[in-house]
C-alpha cells in the first residue's frame, strides 16, 4: 500500500494506531498471551484517544472518521496483538455498527456514546453449541415479552461486555430476530471462559439467558439479515486483522534474517530465505489491497459481500501460511516462546474460522458466481 | 504569553535519504512527515501551557515550505497548536540555512512571540543552527539542545533550562523572549486524539507569501543563498567490525579484554 492512496486524516489515524501498537501493545503482548490477560486498561486508553469509536459519528461520541480508517486501525492494532484486534473488531464492527444501522435514534443515543468512548464494551452473540456456520439453526428463544432463554457459545468480549447483540427465535412465529441485552439483566450470566489455542488476550465466553429481559434491535424477523449484513462488514475487519498479524510475522522474520548468521553469513544472504521473504511481502500486500478495496466499497455504500469474503478468505490464508513461514525463517528459535513467531502462528489460525469459516467465504463467492445453480442439492 | 513553534516537513524516517546529484538538494519525492524533533517542541509548549506557572494564550505552529508542508502544520495542530502559519513562495525554493532563518524570523516578527520553540535539528538537513539564526534576526537570546525547561513566572518571565552539551550539562537561566531548540530527551510527545486529527483542518491557517512579511526577495531562495553544494561523495565505507561469537562466556570475555588491551583502551 502506498500512503498516497490515503487521505491526510487516514494517514494520521493509521500512524497514531501504529505508534500506539509499537509503544503500548507490543511490549505487553507476550505477557498477556502467557498470563491470559484481557488488557482492560489498554481499551480505556484507546477510548481516550477515540479509537474505540473510530468510525462512529461524532454526535454519538465517536471520532467521526470513515470505515477505511477503522480498517487501518484494525491492521495496526492487530499487528501489535491479535487479541486486541479481535476485541475491537467485535466492539466496533459487530457491536456498534449494527446498532447504528438498525437501532432507533433513541437506542443509538442511549447505547452508542459509552461504547464509542470506550467506557463500555460491546459483544455479538450469534453462535451456539449446535449452530456455528449454520447460524439459522440457533435455538435461543424470545417470548412475547422479549424475554430471552438459551445459551450462546464463544462470544468475544463475553466476560467484559456491557451491551450484547443477541440473536434469538421469536416464540410466536419461529423467525429469528435481533435483541439487545445489557450486562446485569436478570437471568443473564457468563458461565465459562473458553481455553483457546491462541489470542489469549481476548475473551471468548459462554453466556446463559434465562427469561432475560431484552429490547428489540430492528424489526421482528430481521435477525438473520442483521446478522449477515453485520458479518459482511465484520469480515473486512478480520481481513485487516489477518493482514496485521502477517505483517508482524514478516517484520520479525526480516529483522531476524539480517541478524542471524549461519555458514559465515547472515541468513538473509541465502536465496532460499530471500525468496521466502519476498513471497511473504507480496502476499501480504495483496491481502491488504483486497481488504482496502472491500473497505472502500463499504465506505461508498456499494455492495461488498463478495469483496469482503474474498478479502477475508485470502488474508486469513496468508496469515496462517506466512506466520508458519516466519517460524521457518527463525528455525528452532521460532518454535520457542523466546520469540513471538509461535504466538503469531497460534493467533492467526482462527481468522480462518470466526466471522464465517473459509469454506463459508467460498460458498458466498461461489453463490455470487453461480446463482441458483450453486444451491441445487 | 504567546508561543510560536517552528515546524518542518521532512522525509519520513522510513525513507532512505539521498542527495539528487543534479540539483545538489535532498531528493524529497518520497513519503514526508513532521520532523520528529519538532513534535517534542510542540509537546514542550503544551507542557508550559498545562504547567500553569504562566498563562499561555496561544500556541502557533509556523513553517516555511512548499504546499505539501500543510500536512506538517495539520499534524502540529493535532498535537496541540491552536493555529498555524504557512510561509510559502516560489522565491523561497533553494534557501540555505541563513536565508531560511531570515525568512522565518521575518514571519515570526508578525506574531511577536514571547517564546519561540523548535526541534534542535531537522531529520533531513541536520544542521542544528536554525534556532540561532532566527534568534539573531529577532535579537533574542538563543539556547540550543535543551532537555529540561522550567518556567519561573515574572515579571520578567524566565526559563531555567538544562542543555545537553558535548561535555555534560549546562543550566542556564534566560529571560523571555527567547528562542529555544529542544532535544528529544525533553519529553515524550503525547498521542494526538482522533478528535484532534479530524479537527485539524478546521483550525485557522494563515498562508503567507514573502511580500506579506517583508522578506527581501534577494535574500532568499537559491540566488539569495551563499551556500554552494557540489562534488558529492558517499562517506568512506566503514571497515567491517569483528564479531566475537559467545560460545564460552569466559573465553569471550578474555577475547574482548585482549582486544581492548591491544588498542590500549584499558
Ligand atoms: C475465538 C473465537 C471467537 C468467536 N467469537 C464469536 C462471537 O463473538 N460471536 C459469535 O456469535 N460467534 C463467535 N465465534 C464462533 C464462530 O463464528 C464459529 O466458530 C464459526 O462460525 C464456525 O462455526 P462452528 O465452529 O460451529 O463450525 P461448523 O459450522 O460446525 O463447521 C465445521 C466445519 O464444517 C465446515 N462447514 C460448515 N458448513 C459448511 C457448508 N455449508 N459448506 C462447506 N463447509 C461447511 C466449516 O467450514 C468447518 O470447516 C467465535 C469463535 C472462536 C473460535
Amino acid at each position: 500500500m502506498s500512503l498516497h492512496e490515503l487521505s491526510d486524516e487516514q494517514r494520521e489515524i493509521r500512524e497514531l494506531a501504529a505508534r500506539f501498537a509499537d509503544e503500548v501493545i507490543v511490549p505487553q503482548a507476550p505477557a498477556w498471551d502467557r498470563e491470559h490477560t484481557f488488557p482492560k486498561e489498554v481499551f480505556a486508553q484507546l477510548g481516550e484517544l477515540g479509537l474505540m469509536g473510530v468510525c462512529i459519528p461524532q454526535e454519538l461520541g465517536g471520532a467521526g472518521a470513515d470505515f477505511v480508517s477503522y480498517i487501518l486501525v484494525m491492521e495496526q492494532l492487530s499487528r501489535g496483538d491479535a487479541g486486541v484486534g479481535t476485541a475491537i473488531g467485535v466492539h466496533i464492527g459487530a457491536g456498534q455498527l449494527p446498532i447504528l444501522a438498525h437501532g432507533t435514534a433513541e437506542q443509538q443515543e442511549r447505547l452508542v456514546p459509552p461504547l464509542a468512548q470506550g467506557h463500555e464494551l460491546a459483544a455479538f452473540a450469534l453462535t451456539e453449541s449446535g449452530s456455528g456456520s449454520d447460524a439459522g439453526a440457533l435455538r435461543t428463544r424470545a417470548d412475547a415479552a422479549q424475554r430471552l432463554t438459551g445459551t450462546k457459545q464463544w462470544i468475544t468480549n463475553g466476560s467484559h461486555a456491557h451491551v450484547f447483540n443477541v440473536f434469538a427465535r421469536d416464540d410466536d412465529d419461529g423467525r429469528i430476530s435481533a435483541f439487545l441485552v445489557r450486562r446485569g439483566a436478570p437471568g443473564f450470566a457468563v458461565t465459562r471462559e473458553e481455553e483457546k489455542m491462541g489470542q489469549h488476550s481476548s475473551s471468548t465466553a459462554d453466556l446463559v439467558f434465562e427469561a432475560t429481559p431484552s429490547e428489540r434491535l430492528g424489526t421482528p424477523g430481521a435477525g438473520m439479515r442483521i446478522a449477515l449484513s453485520t458479518l459482511d462488514g465484520g469480515r473486512i475487519g478480520i481481513a485487516a486483522q489477518a493482514t496485521g498479524i502477517a505483517q508482524a510475522a514478516l517484520d520479525l522474520a526480516v529483522g531476524y534474517a539480517k541478524e542471524r548468521r549461519a555458514f559465515g553469513r547472515a541468513i538473509g544472504g541465502f536465496q532460499a530465505i530471500q525468496q521466502k521473504l519476498a513471497d511473504m511481502q507480496t502476499e501480504i500486500e495483496a491481502a491488504r489491497a483486497l481488504t482496502l478495496r472491500a473497505a472502500r466499497l463499504k465506505q461508498a455504500g456499494r455492495p461488498h459481500t463478495v469483496e469482503g469474503a474474498q478479502a477475508k478468505l485470502f488474508a486469513s490464508a496468508v496469515a496462517r501460511r506466512q506466520t508458519g513461514e516466519a517460524i521457518q525463517v527463525l528455525g528452532g528459535y521460532g518454535y520457542t516462546k523466546e520469540f513471538p513467531a509461535e504466538r503469531y502462528y497460534r493467533d492467526a489460525k482462527v481468522t480462518e474460522i470466526y466471522e464465517g469459516t473459509s469454506e463459508i467465504q467460498r460458498l458466498v463467492i461461489a453463490r455470487a458466481l453461480l446463482g441458483e445453480a450453486a444451491r441445487e442439492s | 504569553m504567546k508561543i510560536c513553534v517552528l515546524v518542518k516537513e521532512v522525509p519520513d524516517a522510513a525513507v532512505q535519504k539521498r542527495i539528487d546529484p543534479s540539483t545538489g538538494r535532498m531528493d524529497r519525492n518520497g513519503e514526508k512527515n513532521l520532523n520528529p524533533y519538532d513534535t517534542h517542541a510542540i509537546e514542550a509548549a503544551m507542557q508550559i501551557r498545562e504547567g500553569g506557572a504562566v498563562e499561555v494564550d496561544e500556541i502557533v505552529a509556523v513553517t516555511m515550505g512548499p504546499s505539501t508542508a500543510i500536512r506538517a502544520l495539520h499534524k502540529a495542530v493535532s498535537l496541540g497548536a491552536d493555529r498555524s502559519v504557512h510561509l510559502s513562495d516560489d522565491a523561497l525554493a533553494g534557501s540555505d540555512v541563513a536565508a531560511t532563518g531570515y525568512a522565518l524570523a521575518q514571519t515570526l516578527k508578525r506574531e511577536s512571540p514571547d517564546l519561540v520553540l523548535l526541534g534542535q535539528q531537522s531529520d533531513d538537513g541536520e544542521c542544528y543552527t536554525i534556532g540561532a539564526v532566527v534568534a539573531d534576526h529577532l535579537q533574542m537570546p538563543s539556547l540550543t539542545q535543551v532537555i529540561q525547561m522550567d518556567v519561573e513566572a515574572g515579571p520578567p518571565t524566565q526559563l531555567r533550562c538544562e542543555r545537553q552539551a558535548e561535555y555534560g550539562y549546562d543550566t542556564v537561566q534566560v529571560e523571555l523572549p527567547a528562542v529555544i531548540s529542544v532535544g528529544d530527551a525533553i519529553n515524550e510527545p503525547r498521542y494526538p486524539s482522533l478528535k484532534a486529527i479530524m479537527g485539524a483542518k478546521k483550525k485557522p491557517l494563515d498562508a503567507l507569501a514573502i511580500g506579506d512579511v517583508d522578506i527581501a526577495a534577494d535574500r532568499v531562495g537559491e540566488s539569495g543563498s551563499k551556500v554552494i553544494c557540489g562534488d558529492f561523495k558517499a562517506p568512506p565505507a566503514k571497515s567491517a567490525g569483528e564479531i566475537i561469537e559467545d560460545e564460552d562466556t569466559n573465553e569471550t570475555v578474555e577475547k574482548i579484554v585482549a582486544w581492548l588491551d591491544e588498542r590500549k583502551l584499558i
